[in-house]
């Protein structure tokens, strides 16, 4: 059945990132907090600078709402954002927290996912990222499951594979990490039926390896 | 019991030891008249049955006015056009007489109307009870070079050779039959699949791809049904041969949640692009890439790496191709190494290029293109060759033969010598392509504009094809060049 005929919720985001890092793929350091006291411990226990975002299953669009406070260089700032955040939490957002999450930096952001297309069934995705990712459009398919050359092959097929390699005093992106991570989103695919959607955005490339910074996890409801 | 091989259920439609064509007609107007007309006209060397109810004569042949009066084991095919609402008592009767395979023209099914859709199922399941291989219906025909066989109601007859075609569409079924009849570059067997009713042009590609006659096939599809099930068989085939796929319009129930990001980033174009190259299908965007990737497979080898070597005579059509496969993602415009430059400069006057593109820069003497192609193509860093000029000799030949001073004042001499030099020229593209076992292509645009030139005409009489631009033979290159990668990968991925 195709994910448009069920009903169908999404993770949280730190849940959701659980569920990557469970298949392998790296993920940023991150701590929920509970309240503005615990997002300063967990901010001095990550490392700054840190972002803190609101976190809760029904919380999708977060840029859009100005829930993400990027960059707190101490754990005063933490705490106020954390602060800041909890109070513009509405009824509808549910039991929410605050997201800690140590800032990871590169000049190079790609986006992976999966999709249960209706004709082909779960297809992992992997294309060029940030804020031009709708503009260029320049994304690779393939049908899950995946198997290594599959993995290499759809990093080749981006029209700006070449921009994966040494770029601006970056490394290389490394290649076999990658596949992980696109390997990784087609077990999770095959292994739980319940998945129906997996969005990465944005994968940051940081000293060569692609580490998921935010993700959704969509799963069917029972 | 074992599953019979795809060769055993379809030999009946492709090789059948006999035909019956139901629902025949005296007028020449009629599908049932241009049925019996391409059956009759083509060398199959089968009994033929006709049958049309009132049981005139068609053709100056008896006709049947059913086919129970076909004698037991006779034919093991029928090709249908009578209507609709007569086809299943036909099938019944032709189960009796030992058909096993029915080709089904007749229009009205789920085309048409839901009634229609119901009429077809039930004419699916009907067929699979009698044991019977259904193709369509409201399909145009078959054709089957190896037997002869023309069961179609549509044209042309194409000439033998190594192409099977399978389409959801009788008019693209046309067309590349028109296109191996133009190029002469010919077809083993092909089937309109009209609405694939129980066989999906899926079905035919693995008959395809054990047929002994057939080294690649080349498929039209529209909607697929089940994706999974057609990746899962074409990628089967594509383990075995390669096979060319052009894909019209969208996949059933397109719109996505875009929710999410990745959704947004989804079409169906981009994931069946993503399941060909997981396939190792060769997708081509237009028709005539499409059948001219085809024809790249049936007559030349698979290269061994991405360098690619264009020769020319003509300056701005080396250029232009040098740029092309330049701007290529697959393959590589190749320095031109020391040991080749150091060989054409023994035979070149200076002001040859000196590049890759070597352009010959009209110094060329009697025997210096054949050389230079044979260093070129011998040499071991090149994996392909595209040349390029060949048949401007002869083109200027064909000026002076027309003009008012032939034949006199040596013009008779010079046209035969450049019209031999042409004819040289595509020999030596084909011996060559054979004794290194690395693909030659020959490019000129008077493949189209002058088909009888010398050139091109001398490529076609040996089995070659002759791309009409520079562009279409490195587009088709590539296409090579990929397929031969993906069977390498696959290779080792088995080994590892």
């Amino acid at each position: 059945m195709s994910a448009e005929a069920r009903r169908t919720t999404t993770l949280s985001e730190f849940e959701s990132k659980r569920r990557l890092a469970a298949a392998g793929i790296p993920i940023v350091a991150e701590r929920l907090a509970a309240d503005p006291e615990q997002a300063a411990a967990a901010a001095a226990e990550l490392g700054f600078p840190v972002a803190v975002k609101l976190c809760g299953r029904a919380i999708a669009h977060k840029t859009e709402r100005g829930l993400v406070r990027l960059g707190m260089g101490n754990a005063g700032g933490a705490r106020a954002a954390a602060a800041e955040l909890l109070a513009q939490a509405r009824p509808e957002d549910g039991d929410v927290q605050v997201l800690v999450s140590r800032m990871v930096s590169g000049k190079r952001e790609l986006i992976a996912g999966m999709v249960d297309d209706p004709t082909f069934g779960r297809c992992v995705m992997l294309g060029i990222g940030g804020i031009f990712a709708e503009l260029l459009r320049d994304v690779a398919f393939r049908l899950a499951p995946l198997s290594r050359g599959d993995a290499a092959d759809m990093v080749d097929d981006l029209a700006h594979a070449s921009w994966l390699g040494p770029f601006r005093g970056e490394p290389a992106i490394d290649r076999e990490r990658l596949a992980d991570v696109l390997c990784g989103l087609a077990a999770l695919a095959s292994d739980d039926p319940a998945i129906v959607a997996i969005d990465v955005n944005p994968l940051i490339v940081c000293d060569g390896v692609p580490i998921a910074v935010d993700a959704l996890v969509e799963v069917a409801e029972r | 019991m074992t599953r019979p091989t795809a060769t055993d259920r379809f030999r009946p439609l492709f090789e059948p030891a006999g035909i019956v064509v139901a629902g025949v007609s005296s007028h020449p107007g009629k599908f049932g008249f241009v049925a019996a007309h391409n059956i009759l006209s083509h060398g199959y060397a089968g009994p033929v049955f006709l049958t049309n109810r009132d049981g005139s004569e068609v053709l100056g042949r008896a006709t049947l006015r059913s086919a129970d009066e076909v004698p037991d084991g006779a034919a093991d095919l029928v090709f249908v056009c009578t209507p609709a609402d007569a086809v299943p008592e036909l099938l019944r009767t032709c189960a009796r007489k030992g058909v096993k395979a029915a080709f089904v023209s007749s229009a009205g099914y789920g085309e048409a109307s839901p009634e229609g859709k119901r009429a077809e199922r039930e004419l699916a399941a009907l067929a699979g009870e009698l044991g019977i291989l259904l193709a369509g219906p409201n399909g145009q025909g078959i054709i089957s070079t190896p037997a002869s066989l023309c069961a179609q109601i549509i044209a042309p007859y194409p000439p033998r050779g190594r192409i099977a075609i399978a389409s959801q569409s009788g008019g693209f079924v046309q067309a590349f039959l028109n296109y191996a009849r133009s190029t002469g570059v010919g077809v083993s067997r092909a089937v309109s699949a009209g609405n694939s009713a129980a066989t999906s042009v899926a079905d035919y590609l693995e008959y395809f791809a054990e047929d002994p006659e057939t080294d690649v096939s080349l498929i039209y599809v529209e909607g697929l049904g089940d994706g999974r099930a057609f990746y899962e068989k074409v990628r089967a085939v594509a383990a075995r041969k390669p096979l060319v796929v052009l894909k019209g319009g969208v996949t059933a129930g397109g719109q996505r949640a875009a929710a999410s990001h990745t959704g947004a980033l989804a079409s169906d174009d981009r994931i069946f692009d993503g399941m060909c190259r997981q396939a190792g299908l060769t997708r081509a965007g237009t028709i005539d890439e499409a059948f001219e990737a085809a024809a790249t497979f049936v007559t030349q080898p698979l290269p061994a790496g991405p360098n690619v070597f264009v020769l020319t005579t003509a300056g701005g059509w080396g250029v232009i191709t040098a740029d092309r496969v330049s701007a290529s993602p697959v393959l590589r415009l190749m320095p031109l190494p020391r040991d080749l430059e150091a060989a054409f400069d023994a035979r070149l006057p200076p002001r040859w290029s000196r590049n890759n593109p070597a352009d010959l820069a009209g110094s060329e003497t009697r025997d210096t293109v054949v050389e230079c192609l044979e260093l070129v193509t011998a040499h071991p860093e090149v994996h392909a060759v595209i040349l390029l000029g060949v048949g401007i000799q002869s083109n200027l030949a064909d000026l002076e033969r027309r003009g008012r001073f032939y034949p006199g004042h040596g013009l008779e001499r010079v046209v035969e010598y450049h019209e031999r030099q042409d004819r040289r020229y595509a020999e030596a593209a084909v011996e060559l392509r054979r004794r290194f076992g690395k693909p030659v292509l020959v490019a000129t645009e008077l493949a189209d504009t002058q088909p009888d030139n010398p050139g091109p005409a001398r490529l076609r009489e040996l089995g070659g094809l002759a791309y009409p631009s520079s562009h279409r033979a490195v587009a088709a290159l590539e296409h090579l060049y990929r397929y031969a990668r993906f069977r390498t990968r696959a290779a080792k991925a088995a080994t590892r």
